[in-house]
């Protein structure tokens, strides 16, 4: 019976089975951010285990609240600073070079096909673009990973989706994802890995295969992987051009992680993504999705352009395509934030930020912000928000607001009439 | 190993996620003390009531499937464990949320839907409560007039975890 690219990565990982069926991996990457990660510090001092399996496989980041707002969020970015310098951990990144972790690390060349990588984030999964088994953990993991290099997990099944077609103009991969969401359920991929297969896939950037992968989550995927092919090689080149006598040998090499054609997956959902409309979320569940036709027309208060889902200069550029020559709507408030210094500084070379400002945005520093409700847009009890981030569950960009996911087109174009609009109806 | 059962709070609804059981504003906390008045502050549920007197009192949660989904915040099993709540019984866990509550040494007991819809039911008798026998992997619920024994499994590595209080515990001895 053949393996899933998950079950190779996971026998070329393998520390030890404990006990049937507990399969304990050594880990390539270990990244923490200012969140989840001070706690595992405190309990490693207390413990006096303050020591690092390996200085160079860990990457640090503050992205969640940045720069500090008070005291308690000051206080967690100083025990982050500290412990990076106690432990010589070079891949730090903070003020002025800090950016949303799961934008960042990608651009620094972090993550490569067959590696496995944790977080104490849940949005991890973002990195299984580039054929990874990278998964989102809570702090004890993350504790015991700093420590040990290592992490439990039972071999999760795999959920093949397939997509196939051209995307229709004014869709985009985040539109894909909010439809596999839908089709799957919040519950239908959990203790499962997502495997995003099929020409539409590999038509895509990596960009567009961090949406995918990013929301993987959201249907409960412990993870979300595209396989490694000469898109993922062209991104990665920089970073590994020493190792390979030209890109074809890479692209060869990255086919040992492929999955077989007789690996065995739970299920398969074939998408047709030329079938696929702008899309939008209603409710407080991420499959909770309807066409924006059908949703066009709800009042918006403020649109929140950025995160780990959709804040990277591609979706900047659509953004922008749509704002340019508008103005936001009377009684909306916009707010851009490209998730990494690189992208800012793209967007301000490209002119992107010049349009965001002249239709009235805010344009904020790299920060994951209102996605979680921490600042950089919060929003009052009452409040509608059109939204490019990941979750809209209750409360979560603030207690008693309302967020709609979508792509950048769609958020764009609804900041511009003032209620939920889709995208094709501001396009040529 | 921690001590588990007690009354039970029933919260009788699916896809409860993480955000409800703790909102990310309190996630700038460093202490888990911090977290305790704020456990399910944002919980959208009909008939449950943030300062209802299952708070102070309750040691076990009953819920439904996908129990603890979307963000991966282990702050959310230590809001309950702050709030002497070390048992939770549903249908089906989120993955994070599970692998996190035995991380704690805590319980994250899976039961089939039709013994987690008796469970509710028995809710309506008054108030349940619920001993757990991690030895015999015996959950006894007990009401005014009566009381009702139900099995559960307990993975290996699961048991090994709870049982050294931890998986900081485990691996430090094995790795």
């Amino acid at each position: 019976m053949g393996k899933t690219i998950t079950e190779k990565i996971f026998a070329a990982h393998l520390r030890d089975e404990p006990f049937a069926g507990t399969y304990v991996l050594s880990l390539d990457v270990v990244m923490c951010h200012e969140i989840t990660t001070p706690i595992a510090i405190s309990d490693l001092q207390w413990r006096g285990k303050d020591r690092v399996f390996d200085t160079n496989k860990i990457k640090a980041v503050i992205d969640h609240v940045t720069p500090a707002k008070d005291s308690n969020s000051a206080l967690q970015g100083k025990i982050m600073r500290d412990w990076a310098a106690r432990h010589g951990i070079k891949d730090f990144f903070d003020i002025g070079r800090n950016g949303v972790c799961h934008a960042l690390f990608p651009e620094k060349g972090f993550i490569r096909p067959g590696y496995t990588a944790i977080m104490g984030d849940s949005h991890t999964c973002t990195h299984g673009a580039f054929g990874a088994f990278a998964a989102g953990v809570g702090t004890t993991d993350l504790e015991v990973g700093i420590l040990k290099g290592v992490c439990a997990f039972r071999q999760p099944k795999s959920v093949r989706v397939e997509l196939a077609g051209k995307l229709q103009r004014g869709v985009y991969a985040k539109d894909v994802i909010l439809t596999v969401i839908r089709e799957l359920t919040v519950n239908g991929a959990t203790d499962q890995v997502i495997e995003f297969r099929g020409p539409a896939v590999q038509a895509m950037s990596m960009e567009e295969r961090m949406t995918l992968s990013n929301m993987a989550i959201e249907a409960g995927g412990t993870s979300g992987l595209c396989l490694p092919d000469a898109t993922t090689v062209d991104y990665l080149w920089p970073f590994i051009s020493g190792e390979y006598a030209s890109k074809t040998a890479a692209v060869e090499d990255f086919k040992k992680w492929h999955s077989d054609p007789d690996a065995v997956y739970t299920k398969t959902l074939a998408i047709d993504v030329g079938k696929i409309e702008p899309v939008s979320t209603f409710g407080f569940k991420p499959d909770q999705v309807k066409t924006l036709r059908e949703m066009a027309g709800t009042k918006i208060d403020q649109v929140y352009i950025g995160s780990c889902t959709n804040g990277r200069i591609s979706d900047l550029r659509a953004a922008a395509a749509i704002v340019k020559g508008t103005v936001v709507a009377p009684g909306v408030r916009g707010i851009v934030s490209p998730a990494t210094p690189a992208v800012y500084a793209q967007a301000m070379e490209e002119g992107l930020l010049k349009i965001f400002m002249d239709a009235g945005y805010l344009i904020a520093n790299p920060t994951c912000g209102a996605c979680l409700g921490m600042s950089t847009g919060v929003l009052a009890e009452g409040e509608v928000c059109a939204s490019t981030t990941n979750r809209n569950f209750n409360g979560r960009m603030g207690k008693g607001g309302m967020v709609h996911l979508m792509s950048p087109a769609s958020a764009a174009a609804s900041g511009v009439r003032g209620v939920l609009t889709d995208p094709r109806e501001l396009m040529n | 190993m921690k001590s588990f059962g007690g009354p039970v709070l029933l919260l009788d609804r699916a896809d409860i996620n993480t955000d409800e059981i703790i909102p990310a504003k309190y996630l700038t906390e460093a202490k888990k003390e911090a977290l305790k008045p704020y456990l399910l502050e944002d919980l959208k549920l009909e008939g449950f009531s943030f300062t209802g007197p299952w708070r102070g009192t309750a040691r076990v949660v009953v819920s439904r499937a996908n129990f603890g989904c979307g963000s991966s915040r282990e702050h959310a099993p230590w809001a309950f464990e702050v709030n002497d709540i070390t048992c939770v019984i549903a249908e089906s866990y989120a993955r994070i949320f599970r692998q996190n509550m035995f991380n704690g040494g805590m319980l994250a007991i899976e039961l089939e839907p039709a013994a987690i819809d008796e469970i509710f039911a028995l809710g309506k008798k008054g108030v349940l409560s619920c001993a757990v026998d991690v030895g015999s992997r015996t959950l006894t619920f007990s009401w005014t007039g009566g009381s009702k024994q139900v099995s559960f499994a307990l993975a290996p590595f699961d048991e090994a975890l709870v049982r050294s209080g931890g998986w900081v515990e485990f691996a430090d001895k094995k790795y």
